[in-house]
């Protein structure tokens, strides 16, 4: 072995320092403990409630979404105008409240104005049909978040109870049922909703009249319905998929092991675990079903009228687009308001609970 | 592989060859309806069974071409008979427009046979390319859905190119600055047009640059001006494959073989543009099924907001009209599409992505 | 000194820098590498071992940085290298070899394509040529049926053939020094083995130096002329490998010697290192090591010790080395005396 050449020296001469002999005496262990600088410990949710709540783009979006609930909530309460009657004066069915622009009045309320009497403003004018074009958007605004929400709900329920099914049965039984959702997947979902909303609009029409279900109308039903009949595969996938995975972790392992039953490990150990990308997954289906929405009352298959949504307000918005524009404005910045606010919500939350994520 | 498991796979081959040809023979003999073209069908079903045990990827190959079969037969299944079901439908004998187009109807859908042998001869002209007959304008459907076809094609396919080389070159270009402007930019962009549903991006665009600034002239048959309907239609597309990009050319930067790849000396641009690039398409090939589903369901509305007069304008004019063959005509060809672009777009991606177990 | 040696480092600092803030992952370490020796890199995960390595390539992520030092390769400063010029050097004179064989490779391009890749940007040889240096290649790692493995993808090779290929696409142009970056760490025991057998038999073949980083002081013990313990992204102890086992004196060396199972001595119980490695994001003032050490003293809390010849063949950073020294009488120290 060639000499041990120490050519590089120490960067500073060693004992070029001050040396105080009461110092090479043992440490004690608080005086080591104080070194061991530990980070806090934190749970699992409160690191990502603390992690969203320091992401601006989702604290945002939960200001928005929060404006738009408190609004869509209170506002009918405060506006005496109905989203399907014309606007009356005094009883009296006001025709020249046709097309107002915002903030205006027609003549016969600038005469009821004129004689000391107090009318509410047209925040966002009037339409053709002399309504309130205000409450309308509000109402629309409604109609769109419930069926945002009720179609996610559906489509968690559906995919939920099937995905956990398939993937804690395993075997056979998830062998089929994947095959079935295989199928279902591979349809068109627009196309099978165009297709529905038409059948269903012609079949469920004429009985739906004067019941509860006449109001939300055919074309919202079979909207659900089809919901309920396409879109929760994609929910079945997520939810197996996790349930695979977590099922074969040590841990729910340990709980077989120990004897748990299969409901208190489907209960305590996979739902909480799979729960995170669940929800995410929920929040993202909200804007996707608002979505369907708009377009199916684009193509003529929405909400029945005089019942509003967003997506009707800005078609029909179309027809006198050139002359009055804003009419289009509010719905369509509605629309695209709510679904931002879901998606950079979504991502935020993603950001935030999913743990593949983490660093 | 050992003798014994080449004996295996060997009796396996002669059992399916004779099973296949005992199904063709059968078919030959008990179902003379079938046309030529059925026939051609099974003959290529076959061949697809016959590749079934050469190797894995052909295997593959052939159970993903079954499956698209089956899924169109499925989506004309739901088609044929959501119509069927509906009162005074397309195949009363109540309710036609004219005599002329009652008695073609008669012909065409042989109203007097049971319901089952209806489809079968609804799914034979299918085969022929014969897609029935319209109860509006009493013209062949087909000849419409190939004419309007062309412009849709030309729309979409233009949409569909720029979306992805766009979405490819955005999400590299956000993905290697990270967090610097240029990232910021693209993805405030890219978040925002996810957002706004295609036809209130194609009537802004309409309203702001035909009818306000006039830069465009509007649609017409001698103007035929591509950019906005392109330009709408593409948006949304193109921000999600930037969006899957930028996301997947992160991961594949951080990949431990991008730093061996470093340090073999490969310079920054090849590390980026083969080591890279290659790598982080694979995700955005898997999107081409669902963008091809997403750009014709978006040409309906695009279309009919341009009034190009393409596939999409007919098809919601079909809806408005309630003209049931040509609705279920032009679904079954969308659909057809789709099934075909998402079956090309999962070959591509097993193809391309050799870590794919075929099994 | 007879002559320059191949590699310097001389007081290299690397910081990540993250969003929690500086991640200090080297601290001033400071070494020499001989043309055809063998040097082991021993530390826990996080003392800075790889980085070094990494800083040394230029290959560290985005948010990792040279802070300060020199790297002299023959003399020259690589970290004064423009990105050209390091891209040349790479792979040409330095290779490194990674962790993990199942993802440093990348599986969409065939092992082929991947090693010709290797041979073709650092010579000007033709197509036949490279084909042929690529065969030549596995077979000096021992790969059998080169020619069929060329045309295979990463993910139909098991981990020692695909260690096996990294080796052969490290050594393809004849590097000067191969940094081996725990070489078997991610594979079975007994490919383990058949694969530092490999590096050794080819170091001799070839006559390359070796930077060899590990945690485990057993699998380096009787391959490496010289050894490194690193802690904390500082040197803690380095001389030869002799003496690091058998005279170690910084009491982390202890704990790792203590941590090797030994068959020799029987009924001695394995004694681990007790505690969590250092935070390198609040790096304590004193010795990184103090609040792990058995024999920490008042002053290692508050001073970092310094670099001290133990002797000609061995260097150590601790502070109970001065103590032992002043006991002996070596070195008289009165009470705030500048020594």
């Amino acid at each position: 072995m060639s000499e041990y050449n120490p050519n590089v020296p120490p960067k500073k001469k060693p004992f070029s320092l001050q040396l105080d002999v009461a110092k090479f005496e043992p440490a004690t262990d608080e005086e080591k403990a104080q070194q061991d600088v530990m980070r806090e410990s934190t749970t699992f949710f409160r690191d990502g409630m603390r992690k969203l709540f320091r992401n601006p783009l989702a604290v945002g979006s939960m200001i928005v979404l929060i404006v738009i609930l408190v609004t869509i909530i209170i506002a009918p309460l405060i506006v005496p105008y109905s989203y399907s009657n014309m606007i009356t004066v005094n009883g009296k069915r006001d025709k020249s409240a046709k097309n107002l622009p915002p903030f205006t009045y027609s003549k016969l309320e600038q005469q009821a104005i004129d004689n000391g009497e107090k009318i509410f403003p047209h925040i966002f004018g009037t339409d053709e049909l002399c309504r309130d074009y205000f409450i309308r958007v509000i109402y629309g605004a409604r109609v769109s978040l419930a069926v945002g929400f009720f179609a996610s709900l559906i489509v968690l329920f559906i995919g939920l109870l099937y995905g956990s099914i398939a993937g804690y049965a395993g075997g056979k039984t998830d062998l089929v049922m994947m095959r079935i959702v295989d199928i279902i997947y591979s349809l068109p979902d627009t196309l099978m909703v165009i297709l529905l909303s038409v059948v269903l609009d012609q079949l469920l029409g004429q009985r739906l009249q004067n019941t509860v279900l006449a109001s939300i109308g055919p074309n919202m039903l079979s909207m659900f319905a089809v919901f309920g009949l396409l879109y929760w595969v994609g929910m079945a996938r997520l939810v197996r998929g996790q349930i695979l995975t977590i099922k074969n972790n040590e841990y729910v392992l340990a709980a077989r092991a120990m004897g748990a039953k299969r409901s208190r490990i489907i209960r305590k150990h996979i739902l909480p675990n799979c729960m995170g990308v669940i929800i995410i997954s929920t929040a993202l289906q909200i804007p996707s079903a608002i979505f369907t929405e708009s377009f199916l009352s684009f193509i003529g298959l929405g909400v029945q009228a005089p019942m509003p949504s967003l997506g009707s307000l800005a078609n029909s918005a179309r027809a006198a687009l050139q002359a009055y524009p804003y009419k289009m404005v509010f719905p369509a910045v509605g629309i695209c308001l709510i679904v931002l606010s879901f998606n950079l919500l979504g991502d935020g939350l993603r950001d935030a609970f999913d743990p593949k994520l983490r660093k | 592989m050992d003798i014994t498991e080449r004996k295996r796979k060997e009796r396996q081959l002669i059992v399916h060859t004779v099973v296949s040809l005992a199904i063709f023979a059968a078919g030959w003999l008990f179902l003379p309806i079938l046309t030529e073209k059925i026939l051609l069908g099974v003959v290529l079903v076959l061949i697809a069974g016959a590749l079934y045990f050469s190797n894995n990827t052909g295997r593959y190959v052939c159970k993903r071409v079954l499956l698209a079969l089956l899924t169109v037969f499925i989506i004309s299944a739901i088609t044929f008979f959501a119509m069927n079901a509906i009162p005074g439908g397309p195949f009363s004998k109540e309710k036609a427009p004219s005599a002329a187009v009652q008695a073609v109807l008669e012909e065409r859908f042989h109203l007097n046979e049971p319901v089952g042998k209806q489809f079968i001869l609804y799914l034979e002209g299918l085969m022929q390319g014969n897609f029935g007959v319209s109860t509006k304008t009493g013209r062949e459907i087909s000849t419409t859905i190939f004419d309007s076809f062309s412009i849709s094609a030309q729309l979409g396919g233009y949409a569909a190119l720029l979306a992805v080389v766009l979405g490819v070159l955005f999400g590299s270009i956000a993905a290697l600055n990270r967090a610097k402007a240029a990232d910021r930019i693209i993805i405030f962009f890219t978040t925002l047009f996810v957002a706004v549903p295609s036809f209130i991006m194609a009537t802004l665009l309409l309203l702001v640059f035909c009818l306000q600034l006039n830069w465009f002239p509007i649609f017409s048959a001698d103007n035929q001006s591509y950019v906005l309907p392109v330009v709408a239609l593409m948006l949304s597309p193109m921000s999600y494959i930037t969006r899957l990009t930028k996301t997947s050319m992160l991961d594949v930067l951080g990949q431990d073989y991008i730093r061996t790849a470093r340090a073999k000396g490969v310079s920054q641009w090849l590390v980026i543009f083969k080591h890279a690039l290659r790598n982080a398409l694979i995700p955005v090939i898997t999107y081409v099924g669902p963008m091809t589903a997403y750009i014709l369901t978006g040409s309906m509305v695009v279309e009919s907001v341009f009034t190009t007069g393409g596939l999409g304008t007919k098809f919601v004019q079909g809806i408005t009209n309630r003209d049931y063959p040509m609705i279920m005509g032009t679904t079954i060809f969308l659909a057809t599409l789709m099934v075909t672009a998402t079956l090309l777009s999962d070959l591509v991606y097993k193809l391309v992505d050799p870590r794919i177990d075929f099994d | 000194m007879s002559e320059m040696p191949l590699l310097q480092v001389k007081n290299l600092h690397t910081s990540f820098f993250t969003d929690a803030g500086e991640v200090k992952a080297v601290n001033g370490i400071s070494y020499n590498l001989d043309a055809g020796k063998v040097l082991g890199i021993v530390g826990e995960s996080g003392s800075g071992k790889s980085v070094s390595a990494y800083s040394i390539m230029r290959i560290l992520t985005d948010t990792g940085r040279v802070t300060g030092g020199e790297v002299l390769f023959k003399g020259e400063n690589i970290l004064n290298y423009t990105p050209q010029q390091m891209q040349k050097f790479r792979g040409s004179r330095i290779s490194i070899i990674f962790q993990d064989p199942m993802t440093c490779l990348n599986p969409t391009f065939s092992i082929g394509s991947q090693l010709r890749e290797a041979i073709r940007i650092h010579t000007d040889r033709n197509k036949e040529q490279i084909q042929a240096r690529a065969v030549e290649m596995l077979q000096l790692v021992g790969v059998n049926e080169p020619e069929r493995r060329l045309r295979q993808y990463p993910h139909e090779l098991s981990g020692g053939m695909r260690q096996r290929v990294m080796i052969a696409m490290a050594l393809a142009c004849e590097p000067d020094i191969l940094i081996a970056d725990e070489p078997t760490t991610a594979l079975d025991v007994t490919i383990q083995a058949q694969i530092l057998e490999l590096m050794q038999s080819l170091q001799k073949k070839l006559g390359m130096a070796i930077i060899m980083i590990t945690h485990d002081l057993g699998v380096i013990a009787d391959m490496c002329d010289e050894i490194i313990v690193m802690y904390g992204g500082k040197v803690c102890e380095r001389g030869t490998a002799d003496e690091i086992f058998y005279n170690p004196r910084h009491e982390y060396t202890k704990g790792l010697i203590r941590s090797i199972p030994r068959i020799s001595e029987k009924h001695e119980k394995l004694v681990p290192i007790a505690g969590s490695p250092v935070d390198l994001l609040n790096l304590p003032k004193g010795c990184a090591f103090a609040a792990r050490c058995d024999h920490a003293m008042k002053i290692c809390l508050e001073q970092p010790p310094e670099e001290i010849r133990v002797n000609d063949f061995h260097i150590a950073a601790c502070w109970n080395n001065v103590r032992r020294m002043m006991e002996d009488g070596q070195l008289e120290v009165k009470d705030g005396e500048e020594v």
